[in-house]
């Protein structure tokens, strides 16, 4: 057990394995996955086993949640419900190609630094003694020249956060290794302040869509959920869930119809988001019932290539006589 | 329970699934927080802490089949409602099970009903969509038609073909669709009815889960966990043998092809942007260390220029070889932003180039769907003939190859006993940078039979064995 002092200067030990030194009564955020489920729903957002299960392990067992899938399936929005039911306030970092520690997790501000170092030598022209160059370094180094970015921020929050790592899969595999510290333990070290330790455990959601092969390292410290394409039944609630005033029946008309068409190979299978897009067409144009002709007319909302277009078309809509 | 997490941890490394011991610790500890008693729970909890790629999920259901099938028999999807009934019933049945596996005289639900009454009950099943209701067919049907012996050393899919083809399931399929069209009055060939081919499609499927589960309950009672497992264990889609690939299988693999060929653009692309920079330019460093006295502080070095390799590829489309030449194919047109130029060729005893097709369209899957049809590969007789197709192909398009070019052959250079003329190859491989030939059998096999591909073998800078996605995508990705 080895203590070391926090940015708070309090003594913390740190214990290995499923405790991080946090509270240890802190009241869990869910009694079982069941009520995980009962709570989402509550805010529309219709989750199933895997991912209510998940959802509910990451809270207990402390541990970040990859979330994995096509787009369009809801992994950003399960962070924002999950954020929405805890109460807690949700702190996103978009990841992209090229993104750095100065804006992942802290940054110095350079320009108040030195403001502060020219404040300093304007007033009396003093020589700079070893002392007084210590304490204007201990100075500019200080909290108040701190630049917080979402990840530490994340971990400084005393109020309850959901931290969400977006897409995580497009930054390069060298500034995954960033994130690890992190996951893992929940800390920051920041080399001139110390290691800041996160005061209450942040549930972490990290999304990826697959476009590259991520670390060992990072899929090990996570939990791993994959959200594919719902099944009918699920996918029918959905749409009732997020389309004011659709009818049962079209529905589940739009249900079977965005099925079929994922059996199809498609370049790109329509995602439930443009499934809700394209119900909600439909709701708009008045329409009660989808025949062939008008799920031809408002294709293109759910299908965005012109080959894939033609295809579902030829394969599906083709009224054969 | 930690004994038989840790049975069941050995089985996912042995099916090929990279387990480490922190997600073993915490599958562990995931186990003390959950209801031992949910099954849907429990799997989703292992699932989350044990396989981190969803190309795995398929072999780890397997093998959570297997292992927790003991436990509680219920199927995953059983509705709610009816769990509490349905758990007691089979809890009473699973000794009988056990014990009355000879032939005709199986216990279980409903093995004491006609072959019609099951019939009957199945279409029910299927019509309402039930899933207890079509456990129990699966029970009744699995003792009734399967004929299960114990110790008998078959595999599952020899029972569970059984059991479907006298359960006439594309009968029931056939009768299900006529049903469902009359009482909802859908007309044939509207879109309704494609819909509704889709539902019968998914109950059909559902309904050979449910046999299949219960086939392989019986066969744990039977044989014991360790050892089903090790029967049933599939390899993972990227470690199929290609050339003996299953239809079923082929079907995954093209799944995965794409997700694959994605990843494999994107590496590259990365690879070239965050290359080594190029040499030190003197030129400029001298121009630079002008503004510093003629002391070079600031070294400036070349822009990489990384070439990028012209790809011909040559690949043999008769039968024996005809899927793995369409996934090379695949795979290289996909990344073809990679290399400066791709040109293809397919033969069988005639060649003909097919590049037209991969840049009539963006999709590779339509490409190689047209070569299939289109094509012009017969010159005699349809049998492989690589002499014949090497000559036609240095003549019409040999003078083509130049330094720059980098050929791949494929094929099993199983030639039929023609001749070889194997002085093609050595002429391409004067003129080209390289020549590589990637043979789909195993390595043991060379040479054996009419295999010749030793004959071409000293012309080329390597022959590989590329029996799977995963040697195909290394190879590839080391040429780009």
């Amino acid at each position: 057990m080895d203590h070391h002092r926090t940015r708070t200067g309090k003594d913390v030990t740190s214990v290995d394995y499923n405790s991080l030194g946090f509270d240890e009564d802190a009241t869990p955020r869910f009694d079982s996955p069941a009520s995980v489920r009962d709570r989402l729903g509550e805010v529309q957002y219709l989750s199933n086993d895997a991912i209510s299960s998940v959802v509910y392990l990451a809270d207990r067992l402390r541990k970040p949640i990859l979330v994995e899938g096509p787009a369009g399936t809801g992994k950003t929005q399960l962070a924002k419900s999950v954020a929405e039911i805890t109460g807690a306030r949700l702190i996103r970092l978009q990841c992209y190609e090229g993104l750095d520690e100065g804006k992942a997790l802290y940054e110095w501000n350079y320009r108040k630094q030195l403001l502060r170092i020219q404040a300093g030598q304007s007033g009396d022209a003093a020589p700079v003694t070893a002392e007084s160059w210590h304490n204007l370094e201990e100075d500019i180094f200080s909290e108040e020249f701190l630049l917080t970015r979402p990840l530490l921020e994340a971990i400084r929050a005393e109020d309850p956060v959901v931290l969400l790592i977006d897409e995580i899969d497009r930054v390069e595999l060298e500034t995954e290794a960033l994130l690890l510290e992190i996951l893992s333990e929940f800390q920051v070290s920041i080399p001139e302040l110390g290691t800041v330790k996160a005061t209450q455990f942040p549930l972490v959601f990290l999304t990826s869509n697959n476009t590259r092969e991520l670390s060992e390292a990072l899929k090990r410290r996570c939990l791993f959920l994959h959200i594919g394409y719902p099944e009918l039944d699920r996918e029918q609630a959905i749409i009732q869930a997020r389309v004011p005033g659709i009818t049962t029946e079209l529905a589940e008309q739009v249900a079977r119809l965005v099925g079929a068409l994922r059996t199809i190979e498609l370049k790109k299978a329509p995602s439930v988001s443009e499934t809700i897009d394209w119900a909600r067409t439909l709701v708009l144009l008045g329409r009660e019932s989808i025949d062939a002709e008008s799920a031809k007319e408002t294709l293109h909302i759910l299908l965005k290539y012109q080959t894939d277009i033609e295809r579902a078309n030829r394969e599906l809509l083709s009224v054969v006589k | 329970m930690l004994d038989l997490l840790s049975g069941f941890v050995v089985e996912l490394r042995n099916a090929g699934l990279p387990v480490s011991l922190t997600e073993h610790l915490d599958a562990a500890a995931a186990m003390s927080h959950i209801s031992l008693e949910e099954r849907t729970t429990l799997k989703a909890a292992l699932a989350a802490t044990l396989v981190k790629e969803e190309e795995h999920y398929a072999a780890f259901d397997l093998a959570f089949e297997v292992f927790f099938a003991m436990r509680d028999p219920a199927p995953e999807d059983l509705d709610d409602a009816d769990l509490g009934l349905e758990n007691g019933e089979t809890a009473q049945q699973t000794p009988l099970t056990g014990s009355g596996q000879q032939r005709g005289s199986g216990g279980g639900g409903g093995s004491d009903l006609t072959p019609e009454e099951l019939a009957k009950l199945l279409m029910s099943a299927l019509v309402s969509g039930d899933a207890s209701l079509l456990k129990m067919v699966a029970q009744g049907a699995v003792s009734r038609f399967a004929g299960m012996e114990p110790g008998r050393p078959v595999g599952g899919t020899y029972y569970l073909y059984r059991t479907l083809r006298n359960l006439d399931v594309d009968g029931a399929s056939a009768r299900l669709l006529e049903q469902l069209r009359d009482d909802r009055g859908v007309l044939e060939g509207s879109l309704d009815d494609r819909l509704l081919q889709a539902e019968v499609a998914t109950k059909i499927e559902r309904l050979k889960k449910a046999v299949e589960a219960e086939i392989r309950k019986r066969l744990v009672e039977d044989r014991g966990k360790e050892a089903l497992a090790k029967s049933v264990r599939k390899p993972l889609p990227e470690d199929i043998d290609v050339m003996h690939a299953t239809k079923d299988e082929l079907v995954q693999l093209r799944r995965i092809l794409q997700p694959l060929s994605r990843k494999l653009a994107v590496r590259l692309a990365r690879k070239r942007r965050h290359g080594k920079r190029g040499g030190l330019d003197v030129r400029q460093t001298v121009r630079k260390s002008l503004s510093t006295g003629g002391v070079p502080i600031d070294p400036r070095f070349k822009k990489p220029r990384p070439s990028k390799p012209e790809i011909v590829v040559i690949a043999d489309i008769s039968g024996s070889v005809a899927s793995f030449a369409r996934f090379t194919l695949h795979l290289v047109h996909a990344i073809s932003s990679q290399f400066s130029k791709v040109r293809s060729f397919v033969f069988i005893d005639g060649i003909d180039e097919v590049t037209r097709f991969f840049d009539a369209t963006d999709d590779p899957t339509e490409a190689v769907y047209r070569i299939n049809t289109e094509a012009d590969v017969v010159y005699l007789d349809g049998h492989s003939d690589y002499g014949h197709a090497l000559r036609t192909f240095d003549e019409r398009w040999g003078k083509e190859i130049n330094q720059k070019t980098t050929v791949l052959i494929l094929g099993d250079a199983r030639n039929n006993y023609h001749a070889s003329e194997a002085w093609v190859v050595k002429a391409m491989a004067e003129r080209a940078r390289h020549v590589y030939w990637l043979n789909p059998e195993p390595r043991d096999y060379w040479g054996s039979g009419d295999s010749i591909v030793f004959d071409y073998a000293s012309y080329c800078d390597g022959v590989i064995e590329c029996r799977t996605l995963r040697q195909l995508e290394d190879f590839v990705g080391e040429l780009a």
